[in-house]
């Protein structure tokens, strides 16, 4: 019986493509297809701001004091992100698990801070097709709509660290997160849905966690960290748009 | 010899100084907005401006994108301006319109 011989060759491969690992460049793409998505939101936002006069400003010196700590917390959570990856590089393990919960914190803050704004602005009375303050509608649905996916986006940030970090350890502390802020919230709160959010990225890590588990490398820890860089870098866009164009003096 | 610990503490130390920086620009926002000290398109051309170089920092220190290689630097740069620009250019005649003669 004839048998086939396969030439073996040692660079039988081509180079990846720029140098670098294929995760990061599927990153890159993916941050810059997301952001166009936050670049049309923006220009939308943009776009209403300023074909309505009589756009409402509603953000006093609470909300602008709230605002600026919850830039303060992205932009520290971003610090510690980086130095998180500077830890990863040098195989520090403890120290890069360490930068990691840093930056959850961070960002579990500026969440929470969010989430305190939205629920201020629902009691003032502003809807996604009203509000008390003009006769513009498009304020709440574009405001809703572009800091919602950022939260939304911020959320996902924080559970994708978290399986970086703490890997299956991280699941039961999220049901746990999930199953707390469902019970806690009222149920006419807007979170106690938006809750859910934690309850799909638990059971999505989980499948992840199981059918594919790994020892997340530098590497890993270098593509996380490029998605909260992204996230922190689209509020420096939202922040002055959305709350100090409208600021009530 | 090159010094891995040197090299380390010389970037831990650039990050530290970027992120001044970040706050600093973030405190020259806050205080332009809340004082009004421009006219609302001029403080939206100063906001914007300051965003961008806090964009711009953030993506080449804290995202690494110096030390890419030149060609996926650029790539990515051109790639998302220019979608940028195509917005823009979408964008740019009624906000020209508005600002200069007014709603309707």
């Amino acid at each position: 019986m004839a048998t086939v011989q396969h030439a073996v060759q040692q660079d039988a491969y081509e180079p990846s493509l720029f140098g670098t690992y294929s995760n990061k460049i599927g990153m890159w793409l993916f941050l810059a297809s997301d952001s166009l998505t936050f670049g049309a939101l923006l220009f939308a936002y943009s776009y209403n701001r300023i074909a309505n006069p009589a756009w409402p400003t509603p953000f006093g010196k609470q909300s602008i004091a709230n605002a600026t700590v919850m830039t303060a917390c992205l932009l520290s959570s971003s610090l510690t992100m980086v130095l998180g990856v500077l830890a990863a590089n040098r195989g520090d393990k403890p120290w890069t698990r360490n930068w990691l919960l840093a930056t959850m914190f961070f960002g579990a803050a500026f969440t929470v801070l969010h989430a305190m704004e939205w629920t201020r602005l629902i009691a003032d009375k502003m809807t996604p097709s009203g509000n008390a303050w003009s006769s513009v509608p498009q304020f709440g649905g574009t405001f809703f709509t572009l800091t919602g996916m950022h939260m939304l986006h911020v959320t996902i940030g924080i559970i994708y660290l978290g399986v970086i970090a703490l890997r299956k350890k991280f699941l039961p502390i999220l049901f746990v997160l999930w199953l707390v802020g469902w019970l806690a919230t009222p149920a006419d709160n807007v979170f106690h849905l938006g809750i859910h959010v934690l309850l799909i990225g638990a059971i999505v890590s989980a499948i992840v966690l199981f059918l594919k588990p790994k020892d997340y490398d530098a590497h890993d820890v270098e593509v996380a960290g490029l998605y909260w860089h992204f996230v922190d870098l689209v509020w420096m866009f939202i922040f002055p748009l959305v709350y100090l164009m409208s600021t009530k003096v | 010899m090159h010094d891995v610990t040197a090299t380390h503490a010389e970037r831990k130390g650039i990050y530290f100084w970027v992120w001044a920086g970040l706050i600093f620009l973030t405190g020259v926002e806050v205080v332009l907005a809340y004082k009004r000290v421009l006219e609302p398109v001029h403080m939206l051309e100063v906001l914007l401006v300051l965003s961008v170089i806090k964009a711009a920092l953030i993506t080449l220190y804290f995202m690494h994108l110096n030390s890419e290689v030149r060609a996926m630097r650029w790539l990515l740069t051109i790639s998302v301006t220019a979608c940028f620009v195509l917005m823009w250019l979408f964008f740019f005649p009624d906000a020209w319109r508005i600002v200069h003669l007014g709603v309707k």
